[in-house]
C-alpha cells in the first residue's frame, strides 16, 4: 500500500506541472484576454528561446545572483560574528537587542530612497538593501543559537581549561552550526526575493530590471519569463543552501 | 599530605586521598549544589572550599566532572573527546597510544570514531568517564552517574566504577540517591538532609569489596538506617 503510494509520489510533481500547464494553456487561449495581456505557454517558451539565444537571460542573470552573493556574504561576515558577541555577552545583548527589534521590522525596501541618496545608481544600492535584508536576521538567529548551547558544554570547556579561541572552535561554532544554517537559508530566499524589487529601481540590470524594462515595452512573456527565471533560481539557492547542510560538519546529529 | 575539602554553612565535611565517597539525600538538598561548588562551577558565598589546602578559585583539569546527563561534546567523535583531556601532549604518536589506552580501558574499542548519539546510554556514560581518566585528575566528581541507564547497564556500571576506583585509586566524589550504590561502593557514606543541608551521617566503611547484603549484617544494618534517616521505613 505505502510501496504503491511512494512509487505513484515520484510522478506526481510532474503530473501537477503538466497540469497547471495545461490550464494556463487553457484560460489563454479561451479567456478572451489578448496574448499582450496573458501570453500562453507557447509564446513565454519562444521568448524564453530568444533571451537565451542573444544572451539577456544570462547577463541579467548574473548581474542579479552577483547582487546577491554580495549582499550575503557581506551580512555573514558580519552578522554571525555579532550574533556570536550578543550570544555571549549579556551588556552587548542588552544594548543591542532593542536597536536591532527595531530594525528588523522595517523592510529593507524602505531603505531604497536612503540607499540611492548614500550610494547612487548601480551595483551599491542593490548590494546593500540586500545585505539589510540578511544581516538582522542573521545576527538575531545567531545569538538565539549562541544563548540555546546546552551550559554543560561550556562547563566541561572550563573543567578542561579551553582557552578562548578553544571555546569558539569547539564549542561555539559547530554547535551553533545547524541553525546558522538553517538561518542562511531562509536568509538566502529573502535576500533574492529582496534583490528583484531593489533592481526595478536602482540598475539597469538584474532580473528585476527584465521585468520592469519587459514592462515598459508591454512584453509580458518577457515578464513570465524574467518571473520562471527568478522562480528557477531561487529554488536552485535553496537547494544549495540545503545540501550545504548535509556537510559532514553536522553528521554528529545524526540524519534527521 | 591527603586532599581535604571542607564544605562549610551547614555543612563541613573532610575527605581524604583515594577515597570513594557518596553522598546521599533527599532530592534538592543542595548535593549536586555542594558537588558543583567543589567543582568550581558555582561560587559560594559563605565558607570555604579547600583542596590540598588550596581555595577552589574555578574549574580546573585537577578535578573532572562526570556530568549527571551526557557531558560529552555532541560533535565531537568518542576518540576526539578522550583527546581534550590529552590536548598538550606534544607527541602526536604518544597522544594516540593514551587516546586508545584510556577508550580500551572503558571498553570502548572498535566505537573510537562514533559520535555520543550513536552509542547507548551506557556507552556514553563509559566514554565520559575515560575522558576524565584520561587527564588523570586528582579527583573525579560525579553527579549522579547512573541516573537514566537501565537495571542491568546500572549495576554493570557501578562494578565498572568500582574496579576502576580500586585500580587507579583515584578520589572519588559521587552524589547518588540510590543509597545500595553508596552502600556497595563508597569507603565513606556521607548522607544530607533536608535544606538547608545539613550532615546527618558520615561514617567510614571499610569492607572489602565485592560487597553482598545478603552475607554481611552490617551492611544491612548501615541500609536500615540510612533508609529510616531519609524518611522510609525498610521494614514494609
Amino acid at each position: 500500500m505505502s510501496d504503491k503510494t511512494e512509487r505513484y509520489a515520484r510522478y506526481l510533481p510532474l503530473a501537477s506541472v503538466s497540469g497547471i500547464l495545461v490550464l494556463w494553456q487553457l484560460i489563454s487561449s479561451f479567456s478572451g484576454w489578448s496574448e499582450n495581456v496573458l501570453p500562453g505557454p507557447w509564446a513565454v517558451a519562444s521568448a524564453f528561446g530568444e533571451l537565451i539565444a542573444n544572451g539577456t537571460l544570462l547577463q541579467h542573470a548574473v548581474a542579479s545572483l552577483f547582487r546577491v552573493t554580495a549582499g550575503f556574504y557581506i551580512a555573514v561576515m558580519l552578522g554571525i560574528p555579532l550574533g556570536i558577541l550578543i550570544g555571549r555577552s549579556l551588556a552587548l545583548r542588552s544594548a543591542l537587542d532593542p536597536i536591532i527589534n527595531f530594525m528588523r521590522p522595517i523592510s529593507p525596501l524602505a531603505w531604497i530612497p536612503l540607499a540611492m541618496l548614500w550610494f547612487g545608481i548601480g551595483d551599491k544600492p542593490a548590494v546593500f538593501l540586500i545585505f539589510l535584508s540578511s544581516f538582522f536576521p542573521l545576527v538575531t538567529s545567531t545569538a538565539v543559537a549562541v544563548r540555546r548551547i546546552n551550559p554543560t558544554y561550556f562547563q566541561v570547556a572550563a573543567n578542561f581549561c579551553f582557552s578562548r579561541k578553544e571555546v569558539l572552535m569547539k564549542v561555539i561554532l559547530p554547535a551553533i552550526t545547524p541553525d546558522v544554517f538553517t538561518a542562511l537559508r531562509i536568509s538566502v530566499s529573502i535576500a533574492w526575493l529582496v534583490v528583484v524589487a531593489a533592481e526595478m529601481i536602482a540598475v539597469q540590470s538584474g532580473l528585476g530590471y527584465l521585468i520592469l524594462d519587459a514592462r515598459n515595452g508591454l512584453r509580458m512573456d518577457y515578464v513570465m519569463v524574467g518571473m520562471i527565471v527568478i522562480g528557477l533560481i531561487g529554488v536552485a539557492l535553496d537547494h544549495l543552501m540545503l545540501q550545504l547542510s548535509h556537510m559532514d560538519s553536522m553528521a554528529w546529529r545524526g540524519r534527521v | 599530605m591527603g586532599d581535604f575539602i571542607t564544605v562549610l554553612e551547614d555543612v563541613n565535611l573532610e575527605f581524604f586521598d583515594g577515597e570513594m565517597v557518596c553522598v546521599l539525600g533527599p532530592s534538592g538538598c543542595g548535593k549536586s549544589t555542594m558537588l558543583r561548588m567543589i567543582a568550581g562551577f558555582e561560587p559560594i558565598s559563605h565558607g570555604r572550599i579547600l583542596i590540598d589546602n588550596e581555595p577552589v578559585k574555578g574549574p580546573s583539569a585537577n578535578n573532572v566532572f562526570v556530568f549527571q546527563h551526557s557531558g560529552l561534546l555532541p560533535w565531537m567523535t568518542v576518540w576526539e573527546n578522550v583527546q581534550l583531556g590529552l590536548r598538550q601532549m606534544e607527541d602526536p604518536a604518544e597522544q594516540a597510544a593514551q587516546i586508545q589506552e584510556y577508550i580500551d580501558m572503558v571498553e570502548l574499542t572498535n566505537f573510537e570514531h562514533h559520535f555520543p548519539h550513536q552509542l547507548s546510554g551506557g556507552m556514553q556514560r563509559r566514554a565520559e568517564l575515560g575522558r576524565a581518566l584520561a587527564v588523570n585528575p586528582d579527583m573525579l566528581i560525579m553527579d549522579e552517574p547512573f541516573t537514566g541507564l537501565d537495571f542491568l547497564t546500572h549495576m554493570k556500571m557501578r562494578e565498572e566504577v568500582v574496579n576502576m576506583h580500586e585500580f587507579l585509586g583515584k578520589t572519588t566524589l559521587m552524589v547518588t540517591h540510590f543509597i545500595d550504590d553508596a552502600l556497595i561502593m563508597g569507603t565513606r557514606i556521607v548522607v544530607m538532609n533536608d535544606t538547608p543541608a545539613e550532615v546527618k551521617l558520615n561514617i567510614l566503611l571499610d569492607s572489602s569489596h565485592p560487597r553482598d547484603f545478603s552475607r554481611n549484617e552490617e551492611l544491612r544494618d548501615l541500609r536500615d538506617e540510612i533508609y529510616f534517616m531519609l524518611g522510609v521505613n525498610y521494614a514494609v
